[in-house]
């Protein structure tokens, strides 16, 4: 995730020279207990989830002992809150607090640089203070290329009407602060509280970074392990999609689950949009119609028909859907019969069952909505393809006029089952799968029209006749197939159903059995 | 006329012998836009239909003279420095084509393209086209379809998404209106050239008689759009459509500009802003290209 817990936060404060809180993360009553040994003081059990208002949720408590802090971490632990199992409590010494401020840095949009916030009050959010003390708040925009410079910021916090030694070290922060958010890529950083205790120290009493979900590559330290920003831990089925996403650069392939079932009078349908704009239009024009979407996904930027149908496979992982939609903007500049075969293959292994309304308008939509109405048409569930002429809420109402249609059939996630491939078929591996042909049937096959079918053209017949690679493997795999599964697909439909194509999703296969033995 | 280029508009392509830069450089060549070369380090000398590749934009500028734009198609995390490469080289307009280019090398490409007087489209952005003149960036897929769609005309569009620049503006095109400039600013929160900013410009278009615009939640660039019209730095008329209407807060979908933070960026917000300033918001971008036809009827 791309959004860090508060002791992860106060980590990355720590090392960049920002004082916070002596303390440590615990996740089970032992620890805790030990902790409060360590600091042989009265201390503070935080939970550690994004949510603000913990302590009005009972989420944060004192302990004058170790023997308290003991029993309080056990009541904290596995303590549910929204949609989070309580894993870990950061025990910190308790403070003695006289003042609160508030200190953030977010990102500009308008004046294109971050953006530092400083009040002389603190505690509540940041909007509140806005509201009710304006004349406490002071902003600065930082210079990305010196960074926020000493005497800027003890301006800034002496505008804030701070003296004494009190500006000096908050100052001091303020610098450290916008170095620590540049060296970690920080989206957005928020110290609130930072307070001054009876002692005299200025700390960061909480903390939450943001890192951008794009510089996440740059650091491996911070173990992120889905750089998606929500509002919650990843599910199991986010993170198998999340892998295959990391794994192939060629288009974007998001994914979010949005609800696992719906509500008596709703529908719950699979969302599979295409484009960030497109896809939020869609979304809006279904839910508009009623529906509730299983999902949100979004596969677009010129996608290769592999990853669109993984995404199609990890969407028809979810059980309940009485629809599919699939919808993007409408004039796509991608080609989209590289989507079309995607859905393709992965509805026909499904033997989908529920109406799907495909809406591909764009570039070569028209070969894209024939690829779905000549491979589809047997399937238990009616597959329509719509294009650049029709609406999203044109589409939204004909699936929920097809759902009624077909009488309401429900989905039900299937196995996953591997094809049975001959030992001793000619196989190759491409960038992300495999592709096997058994040959002892292309000897039977008239047309051999998966050579003249095969998109980038790296297919040619030997001199039996037999279709085998025109180009190095090597080259096969570094992506000159681009796993537009055309040959498959017309193998499959027209002729001895003699070629294997497996695109492996990693962990899929045990999650569907998983949802199938609890159903 | 038009906003930001024409068919003279001098172009380079940096990126070129890369999946999508060497489908993208036909779609430019063929549309008519002038592609005068390509960069891609340690491959000049090459040539890509028929454009000449070079090892850098310096010596691209050395070879063929001036450039006045470059369009960039290298992997995100080499963006920041092909974008200072071409501002360095004395390049003023940057489009800057690929996803998940880190926000803090935004940040720089912006504080150096302020300073050299220049300006980026993008990240995350298809480009900009004008009809029968220039395509800049991968608006249309391939010259034949860009054709096809898009028609001139007296509208201008600007869009946070790809794929609606090009829905909306086919189907203004489909309705007889005709495009003057149409732009991606970009999906990214942070974008060089923003809905305001194309604003500004299309109020400048003598031959733009009239705006539509594709808004999302996250950002605040919709209401900067309401501040312009309110102090009246824009005046044309104006057809907006928000996406996002459902979206929940605290989640981005798959664009990084749209999440909506605090009360920062959200529908409502946008909506009740550019409806203070009398912009025409549409529940249906479908509905676009029949409020535009009104507004521009009026006019006359």
């Amino acid at each position: 995730m791309a959004r860090l817990y508060e002791y992860q936060s106060k980590k990355l404060l720590r090392e960049g020279g920002v004082p916070v809180p002596e303390g440590a993360v615990a996740s089970s009553p032992a620890e805790a207990r030990a902790i409060a040994e360590r600091l042989g003081r009265p201390v503070v059990l935080k939970i550690q989830v994004w949510v603000t208002g913990r302590a009005g949720l009972g989420g944060i408590q004192f302990a004058d002992s170790p023997a308290e802090a003991e029993a309080k971490a056990a009541s904290l632990l596995g303590m549910k809150v929204n949609n989070y199992v309580v894993d870990r409590v950061l025990v910190e010494e308790k403070l003695a607090i006289e003042f609160e401020y508030f200190a953030g840095i977010v990102m500009d949009d308008a004046a294109k640089c971050p953006l530092l916030v400083f009040s002389s009050v603190g505690g509540t959010g940041v909007e509140e203070i806005a509201r009710l003390h304006p004349d406490r708040i002071v902003r600065r925009l930082i210079d990305v290329r010196t960074g926020l410079r000493e005497f800027e910021a003890l301006n800034m916090v002496r505008k804030a009407g701070i003296s004494g030694p009190t500006l000096v070290q908050i100052a001091d922060i303020l610098t450290k602060l916008s170095a620590i958010a540049r060296a970690a890529d920080a989206r957005s950083v928020e110290i609130n509280p930072m307070v001054r205790t009876a002692d005299g120290r200025i700390l960061a009493a909480d903390c939450h970074l943001v890192v951008d979900d794009y510089a996440v590559y740059r650091h491996p330290e911070l173990g992120i392990e889905v750089a998606r920003e929500f509002d919650r831990p990843p599910t199991e089925l986010e993170r198998i999609a999340y892998r295959v996403e990391e794994k192939d650069h060629r288009g974007t392939f998001y994914f979010l689950q949005m609800a696992d079932q719906a509500e008596p009078g709703e529908t719950l349908i699979g969302f599979h949009g295409a484009g960030g704009g497109g896809s939020m239009m869609s979304m809006d024009a279904v839910l508009a119609k009623g529906f509730k979407i299983a999902d949100y996904c979004d596969t677009s930027g010129n996608p290769p028909a592999s990853k669109v149908y993984r995404a199609a496979k990890v969407i028809l992982s979810q059980a309940g859907l009485m629809g599919y939609f699939a919808s993007g903007s409408g004039a796509a500049s991608q080609e989209q019969y590289n989507s079309a075969r995607g859905l393709v293959k992965a509805f026909a292994e499904e033997q989908l069952n529920i109406p799907a309304v495909i809406r591909l308008g764009g570039n070569f939509e028209e070969e894209a909505i024939r690829i779905l109405d000549t491979y589809l048409q047997d399937l238990p569930g009616r597959v329509e393809g719509y294009g650049r002429d029709d609406a999203p809420e044109k589409c939204a109402a004909r699936l929920a006029g097809m759902i009624a249609e077909d009488g309401g059939m429900v989905h039900e996630v299937q196995p996953m089952e591997e094809p049975r491939v001959p030992t001793s078929a000619y196989s190759f591996a491409t960038f992300t799968g495999r592709i096997s042909f058994d040959h002892s049937q292309c000897l039977h096959c008239a047309s051999k029209g998966c050579v003249g079918a095969c998109v980038p053209k790296i297919l040619k017949l030997d001199e039996e006749g037999k279709p085998v690679l025109a180009i190095p493997e090597a080259e096969v795999k570094k992506g000159k197939c681009t796993e537009c599964l055309a040959c498959e697909i017309f193998c499959n439909y027209h002729e001895k159903q003699a070629i294997f194509i497996q695109l492996p999703i990693p962990g899929l296969k045990e999650y569907r059995d998983r949802i199938r033995k609890k159903s | 006329m038009a906003i930001l280029v024409d068919e003279k508009t001098k172009v380079l392509i940096q990126g070129i012998t890369g999946r999508e830069g060497i489908v993208r450089a036909q779609l430019m060549k063929d549309y008519g836009t002038n592609v005068l070369g390509g960069v891609t380090p340690g491959r000049g000398g090459r040539d890509v239909y028929g454009i000449p590749v070079f090892d850098a934009v310096e010596e691209a500028c050395e070879k063929v003279g001036s450039i006045d734009a470059s369009v960039i198609f290298v992997p995100a995390a080499l963006v920041k420095n092909a974008a200072l490469e071409a501002l360095a080289a004395g390049v003023k307009l940057l489009v800057i084509v690929p996803d998940r280019v880190p926000i803090y090398d935004v940040l720089e490409i912006a504080a150096a393209a302020k300073s050299a007087g220049a300006r980026f489209v993008g990240p995350n952005t298809l480009g900009l086209l004008v009809p029968g003149k220039a395509v800049l960036g991968m608006i249309g897929g391939r010259a034949q379809r860009a054709r096809e769609w898009f028609q001139p005309g007296p509208v201008g569009v600007s869009s946070r998404s790809g794929g609606m620049t090009s829905a909306i503006a086919y189907d203004l095109s489909r309705a007889g209106l005709g495009l003057s400039t149409i732009v991606h600013v970009g999906g990214d929160s942070i974008v060089g050239t923003s809905h305001p900013e194309v604003m500004e410009l299309f109020e400048q278009d003598p031959e733009t008689k009239a705006v539509a615009v594709f808004g999302e939640i996250g950002t605040t660039q919709e209401e900067q759009v309401a501040d312009l019209i309110e102090q009246k730095k824009f005046t044309k008329p104006l057809v907006a459509f928000i996406g996002g209407k459902a979206a929940k807060s605290g989640t981005r979908f798959s664009h990084a500009g749209a999440i909506v933070e605090g009360n920062r960026g959200s529908y409502e917000s946008k909506v009740k802003r550019l409806r203070e300033v009398g912009v025409h918001v549409v529940d249906a971008a479908a509905d676009i290209p029949g409020r535009v036809a009104e507004l521009l009827a009026a006019k006359k």
